[in-house]
């Protein structure tokens, strides 16, 4: 297999993938509208009453976000590549003469792709609540890039649940119980100090919290010597390395 | 190419095994598919059929057995045998988002068509197999019968000449199911090697040079089609008379070029002939010497179910479990 091979492939697939989200926009304003619903109830109903030292509460907020939509956006390629499973596609794919690895990089740039659209639209909604959308450019684009990498990490872990459980219904039924406990036992919408003390350990070094975290870092210019954005990094990275050769595995495997 | 035996076989396999956990989806089956010719392979749900094409089709590795397309080992090769196989039928799909012509590009790009090509191929099979019309609809819209044309079309961007249909009609309707055979049978004129996989013998018979019996993993029969029917499957003529009277001395004319005694229901007379058309004839000429002409008659040619019952004792479609081995 040739190295263009496996470029023009990879973006064959990718392409693929993206024209679904383009035809089938339910698919982006369904992973939108949980998320503009969070800004609103954090921002507006329980937000009062969430004390965060120093820091509005809005610019505490959006981070923490940011980093649950792409989260929850993950669960988009554990459902794509479920359907592609059970449709018969990645059968085709199979017996095609085409790069073993651009099934699962396809899918997940194309979810790299939606995620800039996603964060980009939540950004505006930010914004239309008092978010200072960050205090330096280069700290608003590390942040984001951040995020975005986070995003490219959890679909790597979301394409090896769509590949074990093979339909779109149950792909998404597992993946909740694993993400709630994540998403909200987690400082992205209240500080971790408010937690009891059993749970703070997990609540603040946990990946997306770290992220979160490191992104109010970036987009506020604190902490600039940042051990939370190595850590934050150090996560992404790890989650990548340890994820990714599992789901390839499991495509091979996965007959 | 040949084989290393030196024969003209494009498809050998031979002792294939493949297991699911427990479940012997295909339990040593050996055939050969001769160049340029349809191999036929014919067998109720669960037979282990689409599990052999899938085996062949670099899909999945076999647990044992040697497997071969155009020489080159599946196992060993799969690269190669990808790019001289075309795959199309109950399992391989197309894209429901994409447009027809979208899904012919895709493809056209995957198997690595020359970039200037990818357009032209796509729309030269869209307008052969009648998608033109309907190529920039997403293929959502499109009717079961227009999305096996295009999953067809799909199979032959890259022009193989080994060609896998895995039930290619199963779910259709009569009229698409015609349409498709045409197509296919188009095909077959230009001297595509086909390995078809299929639950109708009439599918078979119409399609195959040479047809392959198998049920639960195993191979039970083949040969040619017309030699498989005549030994497997016989003609059933059903009469209806006026009266029973006038049934009962009409199944006794008929008894002498039936293969068993006939059967009478009231005024209806079960008769069951080997050799079709011809025995027919003797029976309607000795009904009508007898002066026992019916008022009512229907004729089917042996049904795949008949043909499992004469060879196994048991019917296609018997056990509940069947459905099992089909994946």
């Amino acid at each position: 297999m040739s190295r263009s091979h496996v470029v023009g492939d990879t973006y064959a697939v990718t392409t693929r993938n993206l024209i679904a989200y383009r035809r089938v926009p339910e698919l982006l304003v369904f992973s939108t509208i949980q998320p503009v619903l969070f800004v609103l109830l954090f921002r507006y109903v329980f937000g009062g009453a969430i004390n965060v030292p120093g820091v509005d509460y809005v610019d505490y907020l959006m981070p923490g976000i940011f980093a649950q939509t792409v989260v929850f956006g993950a669960i988009g390629t554990a459902v794509g590549l479920a359907n592609d499973l059970q449709s018969g596609l990645i059968e085709r794919f199979r017996s095609l003469p085409m790069a073993r690895s651009a099934v699962l990089t396809g899918r997940t740039l194309a979810d790299l792709v939606r995620n800039v659209f996603v964060l980009a639209l939540m950004c505006v909604v930010g914004v239309l609540v008092g978010w200072n959308a960050g205090n330096t450019v280069g700290g608003f684009i590390a942040a984001m890039a951040l995020l975005l990498l986070f995003g490219y990490a959890c679909t790597w872990i979301f394409a090896s649940v769509g590949l074990a459980v093979r339909d779109a219904e149950t792909a998404q039924a597992a993946a909740f119980p694993v993400m709630a406990p994540i998403v909200f036992a987690s400082s992205a919408f209240v500080p971790v100090s408010s937690m009891p003390g059993w749970l703070q350990g997990f609540a603040k070094y946990q990946p997306l919290s770290v992220v979160c975290t490191a992104s109010r870092d970036l987009l506020l210019g604190t902490n600039t010597g940042g051990h939370w954005v190595l850590g934050a990094l150090a996560w992404c990275i790890g989650i990548i390395v340890i994820s990714a050769p599992l789901a390839v595995l499991r495509y091979r495997r996965s007959a | 190419m040949t084989t290393p035996e030196g024969r003209s076989d494009a498809i050998v396999v031979e002792g294939l095994v493949k297991r699911f956990g427990d479940v012997v989806a295909v339990d040593g089956v050996s055939l050969r598919g001769e160049r340029g010719k349809v191999l036929g392979l014919l067998g109720p749900n669960g037979a282990g059929k689409t599990t052999t094409v899938r085996v062949l089709t670099t899909v999945l590795s076999a647990d044992a057995g040697r497997v071969e397309v155009l020489g080159h080992d599946v196992r060993r090769d799969p690269q190669t045998v990808r790019t001289i196989i075309g795959l199309a039928g109950q399992f391989a799909a197309v894209d429901p988002n994409l447009t027809g012509r979208e899904n012919m590009r895709l493809i056209g790009r995957l198997t690595h068509l020359p970039k200037a090509t990818v357009g032209p191929r796509a729309d030269e099979l869209l307008e052969r197999f009648g998608l033109v019309d309907a190529a920039n609809r997403p293929v959502r819209t499109y009717s079961g019968g227009m999305r096996r044309r295009l999953d067809l079309a799909a199979a032959l961007v890259h022009r193989p000449p080994v060609l896998f249909l895995d039930e290619p009609t199963t779910g259709l309707d009569p009229a698409s199911r015609l349409g498709l055979w045409e197509l296919i049978e188009e095909l077959l004129a230009e001297g595509t090697t086909v390995l078809l996989t299929t639950q109708y013998l009439e599918e078979a018979d119409r399609l195959a040079d040479h047809i392959v019996v198998i049920d639960k993993g195993r191979v039970i029969a083949e040969g040619a089609p017309t030699d498989l029917k005549a030994t497997l499957g016989n003609t059933v003529a059903e009469f209806g008379f006026a009266d029973t009277a006038t049934a009962a001395a009409a199944a006794t004319a008929a008894a002498p070029f039936a293969v068993r005694p006939p059967t009478v229901a009231g005024t209806a007379v079960h008769v069951e002939l080997a050799d079709g058309a011809h025995a027919l004839l003797e029976v309607l000429r000795a009904l009508d010497l007898g002066g026992t002409a019916p008022e009512a008659l229907a004729v089917r040619e042996p049904s795949l179910d008949d043909v499992f019952l004469s060879l196994t004792g048991h019917h296609a479609v018997d056990d509940a479990d069947t459905g099992e081995g089909a994946r």
